[in-house]
């Protein structure tokens, strides 16, 4: 057997020590809060109602991300015009900007001195401390995610294929939902994945925007400052199980339907 | 049937400029050219799929130059054959009809018809990822065929399909232009192929036409030298077959084989044309004698004329050749080749 060189050694070594840097710290804050703390903490109203808060402005910002992105991205991954680069880059901002800097943005329009703000007053929506608030939050940080995942899985869908369906009597519409749609589902499902997932963890910038009503990262962040590490590791194991078997569940639904198909 | 005036495409980094061409129902017609040429431009531009910037383009005598890809009644078959990956053979066959109004009998008629000309109905339900490149164009052309378009267009179909299986495709794809309706527009950028599918082609170089004409004329009278070199066989004759011989003329020549699908013409390429003084004695089985009509320099070979009872073959000679065999016009000389040399079609 050819004999491994030294850099395959030092590879190796980088590997684990990323591996125990990720897990170690991860592990232990799973594995602090005893079952009974676990327990009591579930049952605890503001706990169940911050996670579930979580979730579902997590959620609709995922299918805003979906409604209007989808298009966009279609169009992205099928054009090729001037200033394409320009709103790519533009899409790729709120994943640059620092989150904090992104709830005073928003503050910034949602306020009685902008018109965008008095619009809002108008119609009776209000956006600092809402669940509105929370929801607009989430999908500006979120939706780069959407539409890069969803554009490369346009991209990967050859344009000869709808070229054929449209020669065939397909019109546009009717080739996107048969053809395209698709072929492109996968990515979509896993660009509300990343979307949401992007979501669920934002703390800074809805800090700014809603302190309350209180999501699971600011309830974390409350708990922690008032009462310690102690109290915020259980929220914390609750919120980081629920999402993941949340994301297993969407993961585990996609890969059954492609064995399908 | 289909006719394209003045047709001129700026696609940024290639053009198509000032293209005519007029292509008569129900004909075969072959758009050949080398890599680069704009050939599958051309035909995206009469499927619809590419926006023509000026001229027109007639199918059927309805101008479609402004209408969209799906009301043209045109069938597109790509190289790759871009199968929908997520449908069935059958789905893919029968994908069309769900935006045709057919009757549901007429629809099963056709389907029917095409299954069985092309062989597919082993293959109804297996997703396309699993078939052969055969299977899939075979597939590919059913599912073109099924909406019964006014115009089938080929790019390429045969290119990417193994040398051993092209010689069956090719009579299939001739034998299926005889039974439908539909006007067939193939490109190619092998010649051979051309000669033995099409009645008339065009020759495309660099984004423009540069010659249209029936294959025996593309063939003899080249209107420049890319055509020429595009070309390449410069021996072409009408020839009358009995059995394992050919008739040109009155020259005999034997082929060592009877043709299995000509259609009177034969075809050897100018280099496998033997010059020598005195009559060979190899196992070339055509030999003549005849006389020197012809001499041109093309660089670095000649290309020399021989007259042999009125048939005019070309050869092409080496410049040392030539002077070994003291190649002049109006010396006498033998001209030799081998039964296999000759193409017919």
């Amino acid at each position: 057997m050819i004999k491994k060189e030294p850099f395959f050694w030092i590879a190796v070594s980088c590997g684990l020590v990323i591996m125990a840097f990720i897990l170690i710290p991860l592990i232990q804050m799973l594995a602090a809060p005893s079952f009974s703390i676990l327990q009591e903490t579930i049952q605890d109203k503001d706990v169940v109602r911050s996670i579930w808060l979580s979730i579902y402005t997590a959620g609709l910002a995922a299918l805003i991300a979906f409604v209007f992105g989808t298009p966009l991205a279609y169009i992205l991954a099928r054009t090729s015009f001037r200033g394409k680069q320009l709103i790519e880059s533009i899409i790729d901002l709120p994943i640059v900007i620092p989150h904090p800097v992104v709830g005073i943005a928003i503050l910034s329009v949602a306020g009685k001195g902008h018109w965008l703000g008095q619009i809002f007053n108008e119609l009776g929506v209000r956006i600092m401390g809402s669940v509105t608030g929370i929801v607009v939050v989430l999908t500006f940080v979120g939706l780069p995610f959407y539409v890069n995942a969803v554009k490369n899985g346009f991209e990967s869908i050859p344009p000869r294929l709808e070229n054929v369906s449209r020669s065939l009597g397909a019109s546009m519409f009717s080739t996107f939902a048969r053809i395209t749609f698709p072929l492109a589902w996968r990515s979509m499902l896993i660009g509300i994945i990343m979307c949401s997932a992007r979501a669920i963890s934002e703390f800074g910038a809805v800090v700014i925007v809603a302190y309350h009503p209180m999501i699971a990262p600011v309830l974390l962040y409350e708990r922690f400052e008032a009462y310690g590490l102690k109290y915020s590791q259980p929220v914390a194991v609750w919120l980081v199980s629920i999402c993941l078997a949340l994301f297993l569940i969407l993961r585990i639904l996609t890969l059954r339907n492609a064995e399908k198909t | 049937m289909i006719a394209i005036e003045n047709v001129n495409i700026r696609l940024g980094e290639f053009d198509l400029r000032e293209i005519n061409l007029s292509i008569e129902k129900n004909e075969f017609f072959i758009l050949m050219g080398p890599t680069g040429a704009g050939k599958t431009v051309l035909l995206e531009a009469i499927a619809g799929l590419i926006r023509v910037d000026t001229g027109r383009i007639v199918v059927g005598g309805r101008d479609v130059t402004a209408l969209s890809p799906e009301k043209r009644g045109i069938s597109i078959v790509y190289q790759d054959y871009s199968l929908f990956p997520h449908l069935t053979v059958r789905e893919n066959i029968t994908y069309g009809l769900h935006f045709h109004r057919m009757p549901k009998n007429e629809a099963d008629k056709r389907f029917g018809r095409l299954v069985d000309e092309l062989d597919l109905a082993h293959l109804l339900h297996r997703l396309p990822t699993n078939l052969s490149g055969g299977e899939n164009q075979r597939v590919a052309l059913a599912r073109a065929l099924i909406v019964n378009p006014q115009v089938l267009l080929l790019d390429e179909p045969l290119s990417a399909l193994d040398p051993g299986f092209r010689e069956d495709l090719r009579k299939g794809l001739k034998r299926l232009h005889e039974h439908t309706e539909a006007t067939f527009l193939m490109v190619t950028h092998d010649f051979s192929e051309a000669l033995s599918l099409a009645d008339r082609a065009a020759v495309m170089d660099g984004g423009q036409i540069k010659q249209v004409g029936g294959m025996k004329e593309i063939f003899q009278k080249p209107e420049s030298t890319f055509v020429a070199d595009f070309v390449g066989m410069k021996n072409l004759f009408t020839a009358s077959f009995h059995d394992t011989k050919a008739a040109i003329d009155g020259l005999e020549v034997e082929l060592g084989r009877s043709p299995d699908n000509g259609h009177g013409y034969i075809a050897i390429r100018p280099e496998d044309v033997v010059l020598s003084r005195k009559k060979l004695h190899s196992s070339m089985r055509n030999s003549f004698r005849g006389k020197v009509t012809d001499v041109a320099d093309q660089g670095l070979y000649y290309e020399v004329g021989i007259t042999v009872e009125g048939v005019t073959f070309k050869s092409l000679i080496t410049k040392s050749a030539l002077f070994d065999l003291e190649v002049g016009e109006g010396s006498d000389i033998c001209l030799s080749f081998k039964a296999t040399a000759i193409h017919p079609f």
